[in-house]
């Protein structure tokens, strides 16, 4: 295996969109900070809330602010070395793809199904060449087994594509975090696919 | 018609040499209202599903989106 000043150099060269800062996009960041991607780019509306702290990557004093300034104040306590571009936007299907423009990888971090299918519209009809990561599905607990990637070409869908949150199936830490770190492990394995002999490359 | 569909092989009964994506979804029964199509890893957007065509030996995926974030 390189080491892991190897791969922190490689990361830093890269750009990772991240759209949306909630129970998958904060924990995402928190993973790529901590393995030292050079820049992000986060875009999120939202304001942290105390259902929030079951699984999103913020702090009870935290509380009523806005995502991603407390997300970016965060992630640069793990690693000041980032450069992190963040707006306070709700993403639509006009304004997305010019604010990821410049990115290397689209990591996918909605809620909603509706802005999940946008974005993958969006980015694989127009910026077919930017690999796009998705989570899908990651309601409940337990079922560790049943969470997976999936490569369709230049999409990756991360989840078991089968637990739909509600009020009886919650999304909860346990479970988030596990497709938040899939959906990091898949950005990794792309971003260092180039890098290393095929040896050092498991795929997703 | 032969196809793959979501990985596997699938023999779909149809007159024609193509039919399109709102047929195919009809036929099998996707009622799933949130939907991803790829023919041969090339999505196509939900406006055009009435005229995008499959034709035998195509590879199809269709994703279904669910919430959870």
């Amino acid at each position: 295996m390189p080491t892991f000043e190897l791969i922190k150099q490689i990361m830093q060269k890269h750009t990772v969109g991240i759209a949306g800062a909630g129970g998958l996009g904060s924990n995402v960041a928190m993973a790529l900070a901590r393995v030292g991607v050079g820049r992000l780019i986060i875009a999120d509306f939202d304001f942290v809330s105390e259902s929030n702290l079951n699984r999103q990557f913020y702090f009870r004093d935290q509380l009523g602010a806005k995502k991603v300034d407390v997300l970016k104040e965060n992630l640069l306590r793990i690693n000041p070395n980032i450069e992190i571009e963040i707006h306070c936007i709700k993403l639509n299907d006009q304004n997305i793809l010019p604010l990821f423009n410049s990115v290397d990888v689209m990591v996918e971090a909605f809620d909603i199904a509706e802005m999940k299918e946008m974005i993958i519209e969006q980015f694989q009809v127009d910026k077919p060449n930017i690999p796009l990561v998705v989570g899908n599905g990651m309601a409940g607990w337990g079922e560790s087994n049943e969470m997976k990637v999936e490569k369709l070409g230049n999409l990756y869908i991360c989840g078991d594509s089968k637990t739909e949150i509600g009020p009886d199936m919650p999304p909860m830490a346990p479970r988030v975090l596990i497709c938040a770190a899939m959906q990091a492990n898949t950005v990794m394995s792309i971003l260092l696919e180039n890098q290393f002999g095929d040896e050092y490359n498991p795929k997703p | 018609m032969n196809i793959i569909l979501n990985h596997n092989q699938e023999k779909i009964e149809v007159n024609s040499d193509t039919i399109t994506i709102t047929q195919l979804l009809k036929i099998k029964n996707y009622t799933f209202r949130m939907l991803v199509v790829k023919i041969n890893d090339i999505v196509v957007k939900k406006d055009d599903y009435s005229t995008a065509t499959i034709k035998d030996g195509d590879n199809v995926q269709v994703i279904h989106l669910i919430s959870g974030g």
